[in-house]
């Protein structure tokens, strides 16, 4: 069975990458994921894995190495923040549209600017049109078995798709928590070898890689990453499930709390889906109908079962740590709007931009929203579907 | 969560205020709580102010902000009393630890009209004299233990000893000096 310990968020996931005991491992530092590669090569330098690790000199290397190591059969992964991803960009979609199932751990940071190092979802975000699957965290555990559940999905034969593992910088990344670990077994175990079917070093099939593509073939090759990221959905389920074998842990393409009954609901990611449970109850004890769905899986994005899972609220906040700077709202809001309609949903929405640059959200912010909910379900319509919470005045 | 005590350290850069926080979680875990220890990050740099918080509890520990109502507030630098509003949202049932060789009258001054319980300990007269250097962390840790019971002295400093013993694994000689800061922070603290 696990272990109980106390790790910050940084620490979890290096830990995890040590049970993986992956290929290859380039990387370049960034805060706040600096910690993940730092404690990283002292697993190599230990001789606890025997992963490559190669010190690269920028982040645009660092996808670089990952994709020709991954491309030439080795398991590999790296991690980064915010500026960081930002010079991976051209490599992000060479990684995806190649369907090189590199693992990514991502501690999500505020890109520049003004320049500031805390949490907000700007990087990932400003990635989600790349073919990556993107998975959230809500605290420690949730990064640590989440990248626990990486290469099972990514490595799928209907997915071949790279995974990008987030968890929210310094708020998750940097705090100490409790944590159970899985034993170093069942992890090997779990993720299994690395046996992919096409790679550069196999001698027996030549192969390229990253060829051009004329206007006859691009689009096809879109139409399967589009495909296999249509897949991933299923496989996320059925990898949760055997998670949920060896660790007790139960997840899902999102986190239904107390939402079953709820007439004001939430769509939250990321850490703050903590905070906010704690508001659902004291909610709930002054008899107020709240609840949350925290958001997991965004890429791909589980359209349906959202909308469906919100279908009996009257009201909904869909609350964004980015901004689209689209005079519309975030990308969350976006999906979340675009469900609904799809689904002829009849609940208002309303979107709500918060916590960027690592502005801090308590309970009782999270309770006025609720109230505002309550507002707008009385009145019967949202006259401004797009708001900022906890804005400085 | 009624139970749950929340504790908020002023320091400055370099002090070890994030370490000592980290540290109460690490040991407060050993007795079987859930615990949160988390820095709030800005543009650090040595000598600037810095905040560090610690949640404890017996239940699961959820919430993600920092905190603004604290039931004990460490300061670990004295002179942040005059730049930094340490007592803000301070539980007048809970207490404030100062580290400091002023007398309670003349510091009460400073807190802001803070109507709750003033602990001080002069950090600086037990790190020079248990470990020869200014280190003001380790006795302020000994002495929130202390103000705030949040577990039993014998245990903080058995599990200190053994937090020591594993983290100072290549420097022995600095285990002894520690434990003497922590047992004297735990005598003079008042």
């Amino acid at each position: 069975m696990g272990k109980r310990d106390r790790l910050s968020g940084n620490e979890a996931v290096a830990i995890a990458m040590r049970q993986i005991n992956p290929d290859v491992m380039p990387a370049f530092p960034i805060t706040p994921s600096t910690e993940i590669p730092q404690y990283f090569s002292s697993f190599v330098a230990n001789g606890q894995v025997d992963t490559e690790f190669i010190p690269v000199e920028s982040e645009h290397s660092a996808m670089s190495a990952a994709i020709g190591a991954e491309a030439a059969g080795a398991r590999t992964l790296t991690a980064t923040s915010s500026c960081g991803m930002a010079l991976m960009w051209e490599e992000l979609y060479v990684a995806a549209s190649n369907r090189l199932p590199i693992a990514l751990a991502l501690v999500n940071r505020a890109l520049s600017g003004p320049i500031n190092i805390n949490c907000d979802h700007s990087d990932s975000m400003g990635a989600r049109d790349a073919g990556w699957i993107q998975i959230y965290a809500e605290n420690n555990q949730e990064a640590y078995d989440n990248f626990i559940q990486a290469y099972p999905i990514a490595e799928n034969a209907k997915v071949r798709l790279p995974i990008m593992i987030c968890q929210d910088g310094f708020i998750t990344s940097h705090a100490v928590e409790n944590i159970e670990l899985l034993e170093d077994k069942e992890v090997q175990a779990f993720v299994g070898d690395y046996t992919p079917e096409h790679y550069l070093l196999n001698q027996k099939e030549t192969m390229a890689v990253g060829p051009y593509a004329v206007s006859n073939y691009y689009m096809e090759a879109k139409k399967q990453h589009a495909q296999a990221m249509t897949n991933a959905k299923q496989i996320v389920l059925e990898v949760a499930k055997k998670f949920a074998e060896i660790s007790g842990r139960e997840y899902g393409l999102f986190e239904e709390y107390r939402l079953e009954d709820a007439e004001y609901a939430m769509v939250i990611i990321g850490s703050a889906a903590g905070t906010a449970k704690d508001a659902v109850d004291a909610l709930r004890e002054k008899g107020v109908k709240a609840g949350l769905l925290k958001i997991r899986l965004f890429r791909p994005f589980p359209a349906e079962e959202i909308a469906q899972a919100l279908s009996h609220a009257k009201v909904v906040a869909i609350m964004d740590r980015a901004e689209s700077l689209s005079s519309q709202g975030g990308p969350l809001g976006s999906e979340v709007m675009a469900a609904l309609y799809r689904a002829r949903s009849q609940v208002l929405a309303v979107n709500y931009i918060y916590g960027l640059g690592g502005r801090d959200v308590r309970v009782d912010q999270v309770a006025e929203v609720f109230g505002q909910l309550e507002k707008d379900a009385a009145a019967g319509k949202i006259a401004d579907a797009y708001r900022y919470l906890g804005l400085r005045e | 969560m009624k139970d749950m005590v929340e504790i908020r350290w002023h320091g400055r850069g370099g002090q070890g205020a994030k370490t000592a926080a980290l540290l109460l979680a690490d040991v407060a875990f050993q007795t079987g709580k859930y615990v949160q220890g988390f820095p709030e990050y800005g543009p650090e740099r040595m000598g600037a102010p810095i905040t560090a918080y610690n949640r404890i509890g017996s239940e699961k520990i959820r919430v993600h902000s920092n905190i603004y109502e604290p039931d004990f507030v460490v300061v670990v630098d004295e002179s942040l009393l005059e730049t930094v509003h340490v007592t803000q949202g301070l539980k007048k049932e809970g207490a404030i630890v100062v580290n400091t060789a002023l007398p309670k009258e003349e510091l009460q001054k400073h807190l802001q009209g803070y109507e709750g319980k003033l602990y001080t300990i002069d950090a600086k007269k037990v790190s020079l004299e248990a470990l020869g250097k200014y280190f003001p962390n380790t006795p302020m840790l000994a002495a929130i233990v202390k103000v705030s019971g949040v577990m039993e002295e014998e245990i903080f400093l058995q599990e200190m000893e053994s937090s020591f013993r594993h983290k100072f694994a290549s420097k022995p000689e600095v285990i002894e000096g520690n434990m003497k800061a922590l047992k004297m922070a735990l005598q003079e603290v008042r």
